[in-house]
């Protein structure tokens, strides 16, 4: 791989390419459309982050004396659909995924620039649709959207939320089905399937469950919209339906959608562990087969979440056993990750602090899921806060972590600049810690017997809740600092070299920011991935 | 700043050749219709589910179902099929006015299959079948016949609507055949529609037994 | 990789071929054969389709990545019934409303 000289500043790069808001809205560069992303769901965190404080004071206390009932099933609702539809799965597909999948396989740009543009105005279309719903009241389903619940009873903003979840579905399913593609397609001469960074493995797994699972739940949500809208009863047990035929439907693609949000932040981790660790990663097929084995078992568990609705039995049996097989392809990737830092020349820098942080908190999450797996537990469990705990630590834990470990990890190669290390240490820990704090104790409440989607509770559960809104404190100002140093930077942060890490990939071969088209060289591949020992050999040599 | 650079006209500036931009939207269209196939699978699903449970119902239900139009649409519309492919294989082999006069006619067999279609549904809302507060049945079984017809109602309904899209698109691909849009090396629009064309096609073979002819063995 | 073209003839045959298909689970839905009814039905249905893509999709002549696609996308249908199936088979006990037998 050859070493691209520096030249900083001035240089022509997608971002002054061209000016102007219309070079930004029409734009078909993938890395421009990445940032169009990352305006709209950072805008959407906070909005997530508002509900999610709003809940945590009110629960502060035991009485529920801030907010009505109602409101209060309002706010969870808001605060799920938000951070689940608009937050969580996009977020790292459509912005790193988005803007780094071409550069990491050396391709011009993805297959179909215009079907990611696109993706992005549906996207919004969606999210106005539940914004909309939102301003008219909101909607107290739960991000679940239950029967009969839903269809029958419910007498909130439920159609236009569940349209805006349907839309935004559509693209998820874009992004994916331009990733599968350019993955297949596009890969630069030399890039084989096992030279591919394990961050595009990662993609394509995450690409397969959109392509597979959002359709299933588009439909699911069509028909509780076409019930309430029609008055018609597919899911009514009067007409011999079946409430719990939706539970099916809905996590046939919900639960699989846990690893849309997961299986991207292990792409991330596996990127960060080994470049600052300087080393190659232990079992490279092992971890890229984790991908793909996480993808397509995550699709046969789905039943675990209606253990207690009347589902079968026997079906529950069947449920158990292959939810606690994801286990395994998901510690392959945690021991081969611990196996990387073996030895390893380990540097402290941000992105490694955040990388650390998801190991220990996705395994707390992971492990804790496998006690829900099992039948006996989750009976004593299900719907309490041990549930809301466990995806917390998953989905906050795990996901937003690797989210943000990528944003500090390629925040140089997006936008050409550097930001403050100390504050991003700060960061880090302030969120590792208030992490623990805000959904540790929600750990020990709902094994106590707190249920879960309450405004009030008995009051000797005040200790832990307020414990857990402490820590939403320190989570929310850990969560604030990156906003402020990130913006920061985009003006007056030192300009960054080409490859301000010293890491191995071929994003890291062209110039920070990248020009429009990638690559000034049409790059050709010759080496096995993270390949750092004859990368250091080579600078030695030099 | 696309499609402005030294490249042959028609190959987008991100592919290297035809060949790499042809495949790559083949595969697009097959993995776009695994998502279609998903998408009426969670209909097809709700189908089993539901005849497993009250047989009987949705055996009575497909008696008021005219079989005979059925089966002369899953003739028209294999028919369009047909002249889809003959599209397809007339944009393979370079000829342009076979290429508008096949689309036109799959067009012309679509509108047939809608129109009988049209006959079909009006006949099921004076009869009172359509499902919903003026949803009539004296017969017994009454809620699972109205199930059934909630089923017959979406499944056919999401499938004529993917007719009218299709529709839509062949019409554009037909002016754009009709321009000289395409030529033997570069025809991935008219495949691409073909590939969806033929994919509601199959849906629609897998409907007409469901719907239409399952349970009719059954005396009532 | 250029493409294959399939002669018009083949075409021909496949559509009649499927013309007949129609024509005989038409005819095979008026007799009673108990449960060889729905087999014979969705068998037919399943090599209609088959032809289809086969030859009007062109999958026979495609590469093997296609082939792997279209055959996920049935195998997660498969998965999507068969898991729900196995819940609504074994429930044994609790009769859906309008059951028969």
């Amino acid at each position: 791989m050859s070493v691209t000289v520096t030249t900083p500043a001035r240089r022509k790069n997608y971002l002054n390419a061209d000016y102007g808001i219309k070079s930004w809205l029409l734009t078909q560069d993938h890395k421009r459309i990445a940032i169009l992303y990352l305006v709209s769901i950072t805008f959407f965190f906070v909005l997530g982050g508002v509900m999610a404080a709003l809940i945590r004071v009110e629960l502060a206390t035991p009485l529920g004396d801030m907010v009505e009932p109602d409101t209060y099933n309002r706010l969870f609702t808001a605060h799920g659909v938000v951070m689940v539809f608009l937050f969580l799965i996009p977020s790292i597909p459509a912005v790193l995924g988005n803007f780094l999948i071409p550069l990491m396989i050396g391709a011009k740009d993805l297959a179909f620039p215009k079907l990611n543009l696109g993706s992005w105005y549906v996207y919004n279309l969606g999210a106005i649709l539940m914004v909309a719903a939102l301003l008219r009241g909101g909607t107290d389903t739960g991000w679940t959207f239950y029967t009969p619940y839903s269809s029958t009873f419910a007498d909130s903003e439920v159609i236009l939320t569940a349209l805006g979840a349907f839309v935004v579905g559509f693209s998820s399913i874009m992004t994916g089905l331009n990733f599968i593609v350019t993955i297949h397609r596009m890969r630069a001469p030399g890039l084989t399937w096992f030279r591919l960074p394990l961050f595009v493995w990662a993609h394509y797994g995450t690409s397969l469950i959109q392509i597979l699972g959002t359709p299933v739940v588009a439909i699911a949500i069509l028909l509780v919209a076409a019930e309430r809208l029609l008055h018609i009863g597919i899911f009514d047990p009067a007409l011999g339906g079946d409430p719990v035929l939706f539970q099916h439907l809905f996590w046939f693609y919900s639960h699989p959608a846990v690893y849309i949000m997961i299986l991207p932040s292990m792409g991330v981790i596996s990127e960060l562990i080994t470049a600052f660790s300087r080393k190659r990663i232990f079992g490279y097929k092992f971890v890229a087969f984790s991908s793909l084995a996480i993808a397509v078992l995550g699709f046969l568990v789905w039943g675990h979440h209606l253990f207690v609705s009347s589902q079968s039995i026997y079906a529950g049996l069947i449920f158990s056993v292959l939810s606690m097989l994801v286990a395994v392809p998901s510690a392959v990737k945690v021991f081969n990750w611990t196996a990387t830092l073996y030895q390893g020349s380990i540097s402290w820098q941000t992105p490694m602090i955040y990388a650390l942080g998801f190991i220990g908190l996705f395994v707390v999450g992971g492990l804790t899921g496998t006690m829900l797996a099992t039948l006996g537990i989750d009976m004593h469990v299900h719907d309490t806060y041990f549930v809301v705990a466990h995806f917390h630590y998953i989905m906050v834990g795990g996901a937003i972590m690797g989210y943000l470990g990528g944003l500090h990890f390629w925040w140089p190669k997006i936008t050409g600049r550097l930001y403050s290390v100390f504050w991003s240490k700060i960061s880090a820990g302030l969120i590792f810690v208030g992490f623990n704090l805000t959904f540790f104790p929600q750990f020990l409440l709902g094994y106590m017997g707190m249920p879960r989607r309450y405004h009030s509770y008995p009051e000797e559960f005040q200790i832990l809740n307020v414990l857990s809104s402490a820590g939403a404190t320190i989570l929310g100002l850990g969560y604030l600092l990156p906003l402020i140093y990130f913006t920061w930077s985009m003006r007056y942060g030192e300009r960054a070299s080409d490859n301000p890490w010293g890491a191995y990939g071929l994003e890291w071969e062209t110039s920070s920011p990248p020009p429009t088209l990638n690559f000034d060289e049409p790059p050709v591949v010759t080496t096995e991935a993270y390949d750092y020992l004859a990368m250091r050999d080579k600078k030695t040599a030099a | 700043m696309q499609g402005e650079s030294s490249h042959s006209w028609g190959l987008a500036h991100h592919f290297d050749s035809f060949d790499q931009q042809r495949e790559a939207s083949n595969l697009g269209m097959w993995v776009f219709l695994v998502t279609e196939i998903m998408f009426f699978g969670g209909l097809f699903t709700a189908y089993v589910v539901y005849r497993s449970g009250q047989g009987a119902a949705f055996a009575l239900g497909s008696h008021e179902l005219d079989i005979t139009l059925g089966a002369i649409n899953t003739a028209v519309l294999i028919g369009s099929s047909l002249t889809m492919a003959l599209a397809v294989w007339a944009a393979q082999t370079g000829r342009r006015k076979a290429i508008v006069g096949f689309i036109l006619a799959t067009i012309l067999l679509g509108g047939v299959f809608l129109g009988i279609k049209v006959v079909e549904y009006s006949a099921k809302f004076e009869h009172h079948l359509v499902p919903g507060p003026n949803f009539h049945w004296n017969g017994p079984e009454a809620p699972g016949v109205e199930m059934f017809f909630n089923l017959y109602f979406l499944m056919t309904g999401l499938h004529a609507a993917h007719m009218v899209i299709g529709m839509g698109i062949l019409l554009v691909v037909a002016i754009l055949a009709w321009r000289g849009a395409f030529s033997p090396e570069n025809h991935n629009l008219v495949e691409g529609i073909g590939l969806y064309w033929h994919f509601v096609d199959i849906v629609w073979i897998f409907l007409f037994p469901l719907l239409y002819l399952l349970g009719r063995n059954i005396q009532v | 990789m250029s493409e294959t073209i399939t002669p018009v003839r083949t075409y021909l045959v496949v559509f009649l071929a499927l013309m007949v298909l129609t024509a005989i689970t038409v005819a095979v839905a008026f007799f009673e054969l108990g449960p060889l009814n729905d087999i014979a039905a969705m068998g037919i249905a399943i090599t209609k389709a088959c032809l289809v893509i086969l030859y009007f999709m062109h999958v026979r002549h495609s590469s093997r990545l296609t082939k792997v696609v279209v055959v996920a996308g049935f195998l997660w249908l498969l998965f999507l019934i068969g898991f729900t199936m196995s819940d609504y088979l074994t429930r044994g006990m609790i009769s859906m409303q309008g059951t028969i037998g």
